[in-house]
């Protein structure tokens, strides 16, 4: 038996809105053999890492902390993905931001004023658009591979944080730990609702969704977006510029990853630290794809892949089990939700060996015979 | 040898085929025909599995078959060369070949059979040549070879010649005959009626997606299978009329423009006047500067010297196509798919595609937000379909599900509905069918007439004359003088198609005379 894949004629739109759900049955599919493997329960680790912490107001309250970085450099990957821009270093422009957006209360710590959080989050966004920059000046002008450019900033950008918290910024009252000091309250991100530690980088999250949204759909730029992922030559002929679009949808991502390593750093670390994400710059690309680059999608991926940490890390404690498994269900999901959207410009086929599956009896016998000749 | 009988295809309600019945002989080249739209690539997608029929009955040699794929097509001895190649530009002919072949033959035999094969057919082909190096016609031929090397006893072209220079249709046409020759049939569509009278021993019309008659094109004339395939006579494009000659609207002086990519042409030296109520036509065998012309021309690549492109007395050398298209041009470029049109998006966006400036008013609202006007849009488009009779599968489809010839329409249509001051065609029918040609091409001469100045870059001798009150040839980059259409015959330019450098002196004449 051979599977063979047969272009549509048409993508199915069918497909294009059931592959995330086929991939996420998949994911808990493939899953629940792996915990099996590891000869635990599937069905009550399972349960542990997806249903549990639905049921309880903090581990809730932990999800949309941690759907918030997720859905803010979702969002911004997806229009760099749209645009035909492969920004994969949103975790360095995280990085970048929340040092740049650390600038006012490590250094200026002294300074008490309204003005902080403000000010603060500027910076994030101005550090991490500027850190993104990079990779899109070196693709407008010398047309560098973005992928791997701004890849491998990131490493430059996980050392610098690891040197900044060592050393210039490191806190004197921090018994040598690498630490820079705790924020004042100013410059912390308020909490939204009285039940937990949500703040408001939550509502971030969601307002640059629904802004992002609202461009896509309906606007100009959305549209010069849409036409210069799909064909360069009709953006020029549209008057549109793909180099332009490198600057705009590079800066607009770098700042969207800056705000949220600000807002993390701001709103739930309290102070930098040599690691300050779990890999949101990466797992986020798993977002924007699972939400199909589209902003409300994006919120629900967002949502789903922060359940994967919370869930991961629940296991670990009651399973104890690696906490890799974070990891492992996160490159699952991507692999799956990947090889599903084959489904939406591909059929898929089994042939056997022996007979011809789509060819009817006489056709074999035509084909015998054309050979003949 | 294949028979086909009641064979319907509905796109949603719509049937773009409607109850075909086909039969193609051993030894025969038959001719499919018909307007725009009227299903030819739907039928013969049908034939080779790449789509599937929605009833009706296909036999291949006496027997009921059901095509499910274009590898089942391919064993049963059918190949297929599409309107648009499948070739990936950065490998060889003989991988490209290679790759639609059962992976186990080595890639040397591969190279070795396409060889040979393309000697015995004298299509000329270095199997070691990277794609991106060759030419239309060269590319051709590698998909030509690789239907030829599956021994297929049916092929079929879809448009095949509407790409090729004059002289690259003769080599594909003696080939033809090569095949002919050994007992293989050829499925032929095209919409150069003279070509099908030359080469096709049958032909079936459809119209409408039904089959509306079956000649011996030999013993019609051109007119009378127009006839046939509209329904009704192809009105004469009447050129003649009282076009006053006006201000200079477009200029070109002096533009050089060096070669973007390795493949391309450079322009050297051009220069030219187009006035308002001319019509001026380029003519040129393809390959020769035409599309790097329409890029300095449109602002899509702009040049150095502002001087060198004037628009309405403007100097916009420097400028981008939105700037162009503000001071009253619009552009129609040659390739439809991927420039003129994104093929993925609906019709309506296509219309902001290539407006959303200079309608900026009619089509943007929310001040700076540019919040696109979809119901305008939609009017608008709605407007332009039913000027240029685009058909179509529903109210606002995908510009990609449009025939080929109805989205050029539309494209057209598109910056006529602007009644532009200026105009600037490249290829303006290629692929269109008679009937749609002849309308699009009044409408050129009714804009010059109303006061506006054309430029129509063709290579398609037929049409110059039909629009043109201005000649000029294109050649390796150069422009010849400009002549007026009066003034020159058919050989004429072909002299002038050969060269420039050594100018016969009947035409210099001509040209003082102007
Ligand atoms: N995938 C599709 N979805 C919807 N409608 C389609 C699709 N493909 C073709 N059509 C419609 O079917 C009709 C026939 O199209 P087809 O491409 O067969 O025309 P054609 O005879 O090849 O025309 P042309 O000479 O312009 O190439 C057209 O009206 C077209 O809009
Ligand atoms: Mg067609």
């Amino acid at each position: 038996m051979r599977i063979e894949l047969e272009k549509r004629p048409q993508a199915s739109v069918l497909y294009a809105v059931l592959s995330p759900f086929i991939a996420l049955v998949l994911t808990v599919i493939a899953g629940g053999i792996m915990f099996w493997l590891l000869g635990k329960d599937p069905v009550s680790a399972l349960y542990s890492f997806f249903v549990e912490p639905l049921l309880d107001v903090w581990s809730l309250h932990e999800i949309a902390i941690k759907a918030a970085p997720l859905i803010l450099i979702g969002v911004g990957l997806s229009i760099c993905y749209r645009s035909n821009n492969w920004n994969i270093g949103a975790e360095g422009q995280f990085i970048m931001g929340a040092i740049a957006g650390s600038i006012v209360p490590v250094v200026f710590h002294e300074w008490h004023s309204p003005l902080v959080l403000p000010l603060m989050l500027i910076f994030g966004m101005v550090g991490g658009a500027l850190y993104a920059a990079i990779p899109a000046f070196l693709k407008a002008n010398l047309n560098t591979n973005e992928i791997l450019s701004s890849l491998m900033l990131v490493y430059v950008a996980q050392f610098f944080l690891d040197w900044i918290v060592r050393g210039p910024w490191r806190s004197p009252e921090g018994y040598n730990f690498p630490v820079t000091r705790n924020f004042t309250p100013e410059a912390i991100l308020p909490e939204i609702l009285d039940s937990g530690r949500t703040n408001l980088g939550f509502v971030f999250a969601i307002v640059a969704a629904l802004l992002i949204w609202f461009m896509m759909r309906y606007t100009l730029k959305g549209f010069e977006i849409t036409v210069l992922g799909q064909s360069e030559r009709a953006g020029r002929f549209a008057g549109f510029s793909s180099r332009r679009m490198i600057w705009f949808s590079m800066l607009l991502s770098g700042a969207l990853a800056g705000l949220a390593g600000i807002s993390e750093v701001s709103g739930n670390i309290n102070k930098l630290q040599p690691i300050i994400s779990p890999g949101y710059g990466f797992t986020a690309i798993i977002v924007a794809f699972l939400g199909r680059l589209n902003p409300l999608g994006i919120i629900a991926a967002g949502l789903f892949l922060a359940l994967t940490y919370v869930g991961g890390e629940a296991v670990q404690l009651t399973l104890t089990v690696s906490d890799k498994v974070t990891r492992v269900f996160q490159g699952l999901l991507l692999f799956f939700v990947l090889s599903c959207d084959t489904l939406i410009l591909y059929k898929i086929r089994l042939v056997f060996p022996g007979r011809t599956a789509a060819v009817g009896q006489g056709a074999v016998q035509g084909a015998v015979q054309g050979g003949a000749e | 040898m294949l028979a086909v009988r009641n064979l319907t295809k509905l796109f949603g309600t719509f049937a773009a085929c409607n109850g075909i019945d086909l039969d193609i002989q051993p030894g025969e080249i038959h001719a499919l025909l018909g307007e725009n739209g009227a299903g030819k690539s739907t039928l013969v997608k049908m034939l080779f599995g790449v789509l599937a029929p929605t009833s009706g009955q296909i036999s291949w040699r006496g027997e009921a078959v059901s095509i499910a794929s274009p590898s089942a097509a391919r064993k049963l001895g059918i190949g297929m060369v599409f309107q648009h190649f499948s070739l990936f530009e950065a490998l060889t002919v003989a991988e490209n070949i290679a790759l639609s072949l059962d992976g186990t033959i080595p890639l040397a035999r591969v190279a070795e059979r396409a060889a040979e094969l393309s000697r015995a057919y004298g299509l000329p082909l270095d199997p070691k040549a990277h794609v991106a190096d060759l030419s239309v016609g060269e590319r051709q031929r590698i998909e030509i070879v690789r239907a030829l090397l599956q021994n297929p006893q049916l092929i079929i072209l879809d448009e095949p010649t509407s790409v090729l220079t004059p002289q690259e249709a003769d080599r594909l046409f003696e080939t033809l005959f090569k095949l002919r020759a050994e007992g293989r049939s050829v499925l032929y569509i095209s919409h150069r009626l003279e070509e099908v009278q030359r080469i096709c021993d049958r032909a079936t019309v459809l119209r409408h997606g039904k089959v509306t008659g079956a000649c011996d094109p030999k013993k019609e004339t051109a007119a009378s299978l127009a006839r046939m395939m509209v329904g009704a006579d192809v009105p004469h494009v009447s050129a003649a009329g009282t076009n006053t000659k006006g201000d200079v609207l477009l200029e070109a002086r002096h533009l050089d423009v060096p070669a973007r990519t390795p493949f391309a042409v450079s322009l050297k030296d051009v220069s030219l006047k187009v006035h308002a109520g001319e019509v001026l036509a380029i003519a040129g065998v393809a390959g020769n500067g035409q599309g790097e012309l329409f890029d300095a021309l449109s602002g899509e690549y702009a040049v150095a010297d502002p001087n060198a492109v004037l628009i309405r007395q403007r100097p916009v050398g420097q400028q981008g196509i939105t700037a162009r298209r503000l001071l009253g041009a619009g552009f129609v470029p040659e390739e439809r798919h991927g420039h003129a049109a994104v093929t993925g998006m609906s019709l309506s966006d296509n219309l902001v595609l290539a407006r959303n400036q200079s309608d900026r008013k009619a089509f943007l609202g929310g001040g700076v937000l540019g919040v696109i006007k979809y119901v305008a849009v939609r009017l608008a488009s709605r407007r332009i379909s039913e000027a240029m009779d685009v058909r179509k599968s529903g109210d606002d489809p995908t510009a990609g599900s449009l025939s080929g010839g109805n989205l050029q329409k539309y494209i057209v249509g598109r910056e006529l509905d602007r009644q532009p001051a200026v105009l600037i065609v490249n290829q303006p029918t290629w692929g269109v069918d008679a009937g749609a040609a002849s309308r699009i091409r009044q409408a050129l001469v009714d804009l010059a007439k109303s006061g506006s100045a054309v430029l129509v870059i063709s290579q398609d001798l037929d049409e110059i004359f039909e629009v043109a009150t201005e000649v000029a040839v294109i050649s390796e980059g150069r422009l010849s003088d400009i002549y007026p259409a009066i003034a020159l015959s058919r050989e004429k330019i072909g002299l002038l198609m050969g060269g420039l450098q050594g100018q016969p002196e009947a035409l210099t004449e001509a040209a003082h005379a102007h």
